[in-house]
């Protein structure tokens, strides 16, 4: 339940900003662990990438596009906030980064199922 | 005077200090009704002692805030239908503020912060001297321009979840006066103010949530006049000025 006193856009967008990098930062170690197994025990990492055939894995890796596309275009939208003349359309801006990631998620799911 | 068309009941805060909880009081609901006179009615026909604050009415002196169903607005110019959607009203005090009793905050920590963020004029004159221009088309002063309507009701500090989870954070309402202060030619205080602003609990601990221009009742942005001084405050480092 989020607070009424939170319930605006643009802390809708740092809230999935946040949200975004915890999770992205929680998938990195896994990440790395799974790529090490390549070097360490090619039999496991051939095991896991037939693993990551299967159609609900293929949803997750949509996600995490997801998270990453968010994270990196919500990004932008601080750092041109901060760094930038001032522009006006903030609630806009952080909607379009949505709606791009969204497209980049949706676009990678169509490739890869 | 419209005739009373309903009954509505109102929560509304009462205790001192931290101590408190939600009264019910039923008010008569009218037509053209602010939440400000809600509390009036409570105080003038149902409970002399309840404690709050209100001066102008107009929204000019931003002594009137209050929470309102969770949200931080200024009462007197908040109408109840606007805010009120299945008849439930909740008054509570001001957030990210002491409360003294009932509704009325103690705004100390508030204007001292102020201070702190030497959101105070810095003379840069003398009577003796000459009147320094102010140029109305001056770019630095259309900057200034953008934030001088403040009036001080604390909406912003209390919208503001920085503020909340960082006792030390100067807070929307200071760090705008700054920016204003800093975007001032009559104010010789330029290089104080960006060493007050970037200190700990200043500009960079905002995390651009926009609750304070997303509430500020006068419709101004603190959120962009603390990207101002962020980059202001970074040029001087880069420069090897802060």
């Amino acid at each position: 339940m989020i607070r009424p006193h939170r319930r605006h856009p643009l802390f809708l967008a740092f809230l999935l900003h946040r949200t975004s990098g915890i999770l992205l930062a929680l998938f990195l170690p896994v990440h790395f662990w799974v790529l090490s197994l390549a070097l360490t025990d090619a039999a496991a990492f051939d095991e896991f990438i037939r693993f990551t055939d299967l159609a609900v894995v293929k949803l997750a890796e949509g996600m995490l596009v997801f998270l990453l596309a968010v994270h990196i275009f919500g990004g932008l939208r601080l750092m041109a906030l901060e760094w930038l003349p001032w522009t006006a359309m903030q609630k806009q801006l952080a909607a379009g980064a949505i709606a791009l990631s969204c497209f980049v998620s949706i676009t990678f799911l169509l490739q890869v199922i | 005077m419209n005739s009373p068309i309903k009954t509505r009941h109102v929560a509304v805060w009462r205790g001192e200090g931290e101590i408190g909880h939600f009264e019910t009081y039923d008010v008569p609901a009218y037509d053209n009704q602010t939440v400000l006179d809600v509390v009036s009615h409570i105080q003038h026909y149902i409970d002399p002692s309840l404690s709050y604050r209100f001066a102008c009415r107009v929204g000019m002196c931003g002594s009137c805030a209050m929470m309102v169903n969770g949200e931080p607005r200024w009462t007197c110019r908040t109408h109840v239908n606007k805010v009120v959607g299945q008849d439930v009203l909740e008054i509570a005090p001001l957030r990210n503020l002491p409360v003294i009793k009932d509704l009325a905050t103690n705004m100390d920590p508030f204007f001292e912060k102020w201070v702190k963020a030497e959101a105070v004029h810095h003379s840069s004159s003398s009577r003796d001297d000459d009147m320094t221009a102010v140029l109305p088309n001056d770019a630095e002063r259309k900057k200034a321009d953008a934030g001088i309507e403040c009036i001080n009701c604390a909406v912003c500090y209390a919208a503001c979840d920085t503020v909340a989870g960082n006792a030390d954070y100067l807070g929307p309402a200071a760090l705008q006066r700054a920016w204003t202060l800093y975007n001032d030619a009559r104010d010789a205080g330029k290089q104080t103010i960006l060493e007050a602003v970037s200190g700990v609990g200043g500009c960079h601990n905002c995390h651009a949530q926009g609750g304070c221009s997303h509430y500020c009742p006068s419709e101004l942005n603190p959120m962009q006049a603390i990207a101002g001084l962020k980059q202001a405050a970074t040029r001087a480092l880069l420069k090897g000025k802060l």
